[in-house]
This record gives structure tokens, C-alpha cells and sequence, in this order.
């Protein structure tokens, strides 16, 4: 039996409203530390996620967004933004935090089929 | 066949945990196997002992207890984000000083590596979510 | 092996969320959907997916859970007639027939 997996993390979420953003990036990194194969996609409103420039020193919840910076360190490099959903709410790569792969829907089925697990939050 | 289970909501709130429940069920009648049974973000109040339905409503918390003797299946709670949320284990309770622990039988807190590791072990890993 | 069999659940009815919509769009030729929960509302002739579904050359078969549809009273409703109804034993094959389960 294999022990490695491709493990695939979407996120359609936007950060702070909920906990999902947070408790994803959580699970992004304990997957990536185990080891695994980790994609992890932003589409939707889970895009906001990487925005540059958060700060929530005035609503008192802690500001995870550092924390996507630290992809790098995990060697997670497979990080996937939906093209279509950074251009229908005004945004390009510019704006976010980190260095993104920007795809298409065709692209990211087609990476969708290489995955063994598929978790969205 | 061996399935992993992944629940992601609050019990009564949201389906979920009842869509879960019945899928393990119809799975395990099917003659599947059913390891572990991962509890994770709003999923950990699934196993609060402090639960107490209506007489004449499910008790969803125990009926996860049931079937976990019942099948030798492994519960397990992120503990991070158990204890974020008020649901405690023995020694939990004793490092934070508190006065009660309120994990159901048959419930554990583990690390989200157990999650990953039931994903690989497993054939099928089935989230359930809101 | 890059090709495989997928299912993809989803439980929120089409007009409380797009991730239906969402999810057709990555739902290929040998994928199967299956609607639970609040999704079983859009197995309903007349619902915001009329007319959206994938045709039945698509290669992509939509199934609804029966017990959900007998919850919210939809059974004996007029239903879309190429969405094909299920039990959970039933839901249980479409797992064990799908190399990859995507709960949307």
C-alpha cells in the first residue's frame, strides 16, 4: 500500500466571518508536514483568503494570513487560484499575499483527476 | 471495503452529522469497514456528554458512542479544535483547572496527523460538512 | 493513473448557495452527482437548475437521495426526469464504484 497521497485542499471561503479559512490552513500545513503530495486551490470567495494588507488588530481575532507565507517552508508549491474568481471581484495576483499559480476551470478539473483526496472548506 | 469518515458541523444545527450517521450505518450493513471516525472544527460538539435532547429526538451523541462499541470504531476529535470549543478530555481538564472533563465513551482527542493518517489508510475518505 | 472515477455530493439547494452551479462545472464525462440534504430541492422540475442540468450525452449521471426528498415532502412532487432517485445503501455503492468522493 502506498503511503503517500495526493491530498487536494479547495477553499471557497472568505477569512475571518467563519473559522473554515483558518482551520483549513491548519490542516493544509499538518498534511503538507506528513508528508503528502498537498494542492491547495482558493476559488469563490475563498480568494479573499490571500488578500494582502489584512489586519484584524481592530476586531481582536488573530491575523493568520502570515501564515500562508510559510507554504514555502512546507514545500507546498502547488497552490492554485481560480482565474475567473480573482477577475469577477476586481482583483489580479498583485493583490495577494503570496507567489499563486493562476488557472483556469479546465486546468484545475484536470488536477482534480490526478488527486486521491479531495477536502473542501 | 475500508472508509474513513471526516465531519466537519455541529450536530442538530446541521444534517451533516445525521447524513454521516446514516451512511456509516448503511455501510457497515453492507459489510464495509468503518476505521475512524475523524471529528473536526464545529464537528468536535458531536461528542459533548453534556448533550441532552428532548426525550422524543434522537441523541446523536450517544448514538455515536453505540456505534463506535458497537463496531470497534475509532472516534477521534482535532483536540485543537475541541478545546477551543469547551469539548475536554480527563487530562485536559486537570492541566487547564477545570472542574469537569465532558467526552462521551468511545471519543478521543488527537492530532490532525491521525486525520491525514486515516485518509491514507483508508480506501474512501468521506467528508461530511455544512 | 491520471483518469479516474469521481463523485461529487452536494447538499445546499441552488438558490441558498452556487455550490451546485460550482460544482457542475468541474463534473466530467463518467462523474457522477449525487443531491443530499438541502440539495434534493433542486432535483424539482421547476427549480433554479432547470434547464442547467447536463444532458444526458454529457456522460455525467445526477442522482438525489430518496430519504431527503421524502423528508422535505418532495416525493410525490414532479421531479426532474433524469435524476435518478437513491437510498443510503445506494449511496454507499456510488462510493465504493467512485475512485474519489468530493463533498462540495
Amino acid at each position: 500500500m502506498s503511503t503517500k497521497k495526493r491530498i487536494m485542499i479547495v477553499n471557497h471561503r472568505p477569512p475571518h466571518g467563519t473559522l473554515h479559512a483558518w482551520e483549513s490552513l491548519d490542516l493544509t500545513l499538518t498534511a503538507a508536514a506528513f508528508e503528502q503530495e498537498v494542492s491547495v486551490v482558493f476559488m469563490g470567495d475563498g480568494v479573499f483568503q490571500l488578500l494582502a494588507d489584512q489586519d484584524t488588530s481592530q476586531i481582536n481575532i488573530k491575523n493568520f494570513a502570515p501564515a500562508y507565507r510559510t507554504f514555502r517552508d512546507y514545500d507546498i508549491r502547488h497552490v492554485y487560484v481560480e482565474k475567473e474568481a480573482l477577475a469577477r471581484r476586481g482583483l489580479s495576483s498583485d493583490d495577494l499575499l503570496i507567489d499563486v499559480n493562476l488557472v483556469d476551470t479546465g486546468a484545475l478539473c484536470r488536477l482534480m483527476t490526478e488527486q486521491d483526496i479531495i477536502l473542501h472548506f | 471495503m475500508k472508509f474513513a469518515l471526516l465531519i466537519n458541523t455541529g450536530p442538530y444545527q446541521h444534517q451533516a452529522a445525521d447524513t454521516a450517521y446514516q451512511f456509516a450505518r448503511a455501510a457497515l450493513a453492507e459489510g464495509h469497514t468503518i476505521r475512524r471516525i475523524f471529528f473536526y472544527q464545529d464537528g468536535v460538539y458531536n461528542a459533548s456528554r453534556l448533550s441532552v435532547p428532548p426525550q422524543d429526538d434522537r441523541h446523536i451523541v450517544r448514538r455515536w458512542s453505540a456505534l463506535a462499541a458497537e463496531h470497534r470504531i475509532e472516534l477521534l476529535l482535532c483536540s485543537a479544535s475541541a478545546l477551543r470549543r469547551g469539548i475536554l478530555d480527563k487530562e485536559g481538564a486537570r492541566v487547564n483547572a477545570i472542574d469537569t472533563d465532558n467526552l462521551a465513551p468511545g471519543f478521543r482527542l488527537a492530532g490532525l496527523a491521525q486525520l491525514i493518517d486515516a485518509g491514507i489508510e483508508a480506501d474512501r475518505l468521506l467528508s461530511f460538512a455544512d | 493513473m491520471d483518469w479516474k472515477r469521481m463523485l461529487h455530493t452536494v447538499n445546499k439547494s441552488p438558490t441558498e448557495s452556487d455550490k451546485l452551479e460550482t460544482c457542475l462545472r468541474f463534473t466530467q464525462a463518467g462523474h457522477a452527482v449525487l443531491l443530499i440534504e438541502n440539495a434534493v430541492y433542486a432535483a424539482l422540475a421547476e427549480s433554479a437548475m432547470a434547464g442547467q442540468w447536463p444532458d444526458k450525452s454529457s456522460g455525467i449521471t445526477v442522482y438525489v437521495l430518496t430519504p431527503d426528498l421524502a423528508a422535505r415532502g418532495l416525493l410525490g412532487r414532479d421531479l426532474h426526469p433524469d435524476i435518478r432517485q437513491i437510498d443510503y445503501p445506494g449511496f454507499v455503492r456510488l462510493v465504493t464504484e467512485n475512485d474519489v468522493v468530493q463533498s462540495w
